[in-house]
């Protein structure tokens, strides 16, 4: 705890340095899961071998995924990023297919009866209405980056991990418990966020 | 290819140290494992059954979900140490969220008026508990250990940071050494271990749901 408050900078340094990682991650993930799922919700058949697949990138354990890329992408922030980004797939393409498909059919016919055109439909229906479980998948991912970008720090990516490792290596607890508090506090604050921000959304519509 | 064939060459070079460290991640997977299920079911059951007190469990055990398994392992050793029994201890502790949060979803989503049912027929507490609760929550008692397992085994692979031995250790000096086939031979069965686990539990998720539900 001593050892917080007197390094307070490079805690703090670390910790922007995570935030970072995740969410350039979380934001190349997002880029690929929405098309993904798009496609996936029209074209029914493909969600069990799409869904199927992700699993199996999802079951791999993190440590493993980085080991299986390092020999093509090398050590650092390009490996970090990619198994970020491929593990949130899973979760990610998984809850927007639900919120498209928990849609009311019928609500949709009613918006067609008034009149309104497939641009006004998506933008005023759909979004609203699916939203909160995007958000709620979102919440998730975001939640379990946290953690494997941690271990992300072992592969050079930087990051919180660096603090616990180097205290690992150098039997610092000071280090270990700094790095533990400052990583567990940014998965429980975003957690938080994500549900605060689900909450809105489900009272907007 | 040929990093694949190096790894083969260093397993079979390597197969009784090979073997030790997919005995040790197994024991250390295993053991969590049951430790978790022997200590969660049953307090989650205890925890479906009274409500007095177990909200405060459940939002801290949500809490303990969120918190990087990493973050866990690591803690473990200023506290306790290094090695097989402090990893082993910090294990056990991330097993338990998903097992206890299924357990009790499971009991407290049972049909009431189908254990109505079983108590108008003149069964008592244990009777219940045994023919009728237990057998309806299985399913999703197991999904949650499915999960355990899963996580456990990956999380398994970290405990090497710590001196707990595993197959984690070849990662580790794959990446300390710059050599990239033993960075295959660590990471490879970990994934067939943890995939292995999905599909085994997964196939014991569907033989325990009964039929038509």
């Amino acid at each position: 705890m001593k050892y917080l408050l007197t390094h307070l900078d490079k805690v703090g340094q670390l910790f922007w340095e995570h935030l970072y990682l995740v969410t350039i991650s979380l934001l190349i993930a997002l880029c690929i899961a929405v098309p993904v799922a798009l496609c996936v919700s029209r074209y029914r058949k493909t969600y069990t071998p799409v869904i199927g697949g992700l699993g199996v990138i999802y079951t791999i354990p993190s440590l493993a995924l980085f080991a299986l890329l390092i020999p093509f992408l090398g050590l650092g922030t390009k490996s970090a990023i990619t198994a970020l980004v491929a593990y949130s797939q899973m979760t990610l393409v998984r809850n927007i297919v639900t919120a498209i498909r928990g849609i009311d059919p019928a609500i949709i016919e009613a918006a067609k009866g008034m009149g309104m055109n497939g641009w006004q439909i998506l933008r005023k229906i759909v979004l609203p209405l699916a939203l909160p479980v995007v958000v709620a998948g979102v919440r998730i991912a975001t939640v379990s980056m946290i953690g494997i970008a941690a271990i992300a720090a072992y592969i050079n990516a930087g990051g919180l991990g660096e603090l616990i490792f180097e205290g690992i290596y150098s039997d610092h607890s000071g280090k270990i418990v700094s790095g533990t508090i400052a990583v567990a506090f940014l998965a429980i604050l975003s957690d938080l966020l994500f549900r605060l921000l689900e909450k809105r959304l489900k009272l907007n519509v | 290819m040929a990093l694949l064939l190096e790894a083969y060459q260093y397993l079979l070079e390597n197969q009784s140290d090979f073997w030790h460290a997919v005995n040790t991640h197994l024991l250390l997977s295993f053991l969590a494992l049951g430790i978790g299920v022997v200590i969660c079911v049953p307090l989650g059951i205890y925890l479906a059954k009274t409500n007095r007190g177990s909200m405060v469990i459940l939002n801290a055990v949500n809490i303990g979900r969120i918190i990087p398994s990493l973050a866990v392992l690591a803690l473990a050793m200023p506290y306790i140490g290094v090695g097989f029994g402090p990893s082993l201890l910090a294990l056990s502790l991330l097993v338990c969220p998903p097992i206890l949060i299924n357990t009790v979803t499971a009991f407290r989503e049972l049909d009431k008026s189908v254990i109505e049912a079983a108590y108008g027929m003149g069964m008592d507490h244990r009777r219940v508990l045994r023919t009728v609760e237990i057998p309806l929550a299985l399913p999703v008692i197991i999904t949650g250990i499915k999960t355990a397992a899963v996580e456990v085994i990956a999380s398994a692979a970290l405990a090497a940071f710590i001196g707990g031995g595993g197959l984690g250790e070849y990662i580790l000096n794959g990446i300390a050494l710059a050599q990239t086939s033993l960075l295959l031979v660590g990471a490879i069965p970990i994934a067939i271990l943890a995939l292995l686990a999905e599909v085994i539990f997964g196939g014991i998720e569907k033989w325990t749901t009964p039929p038509l539900v």
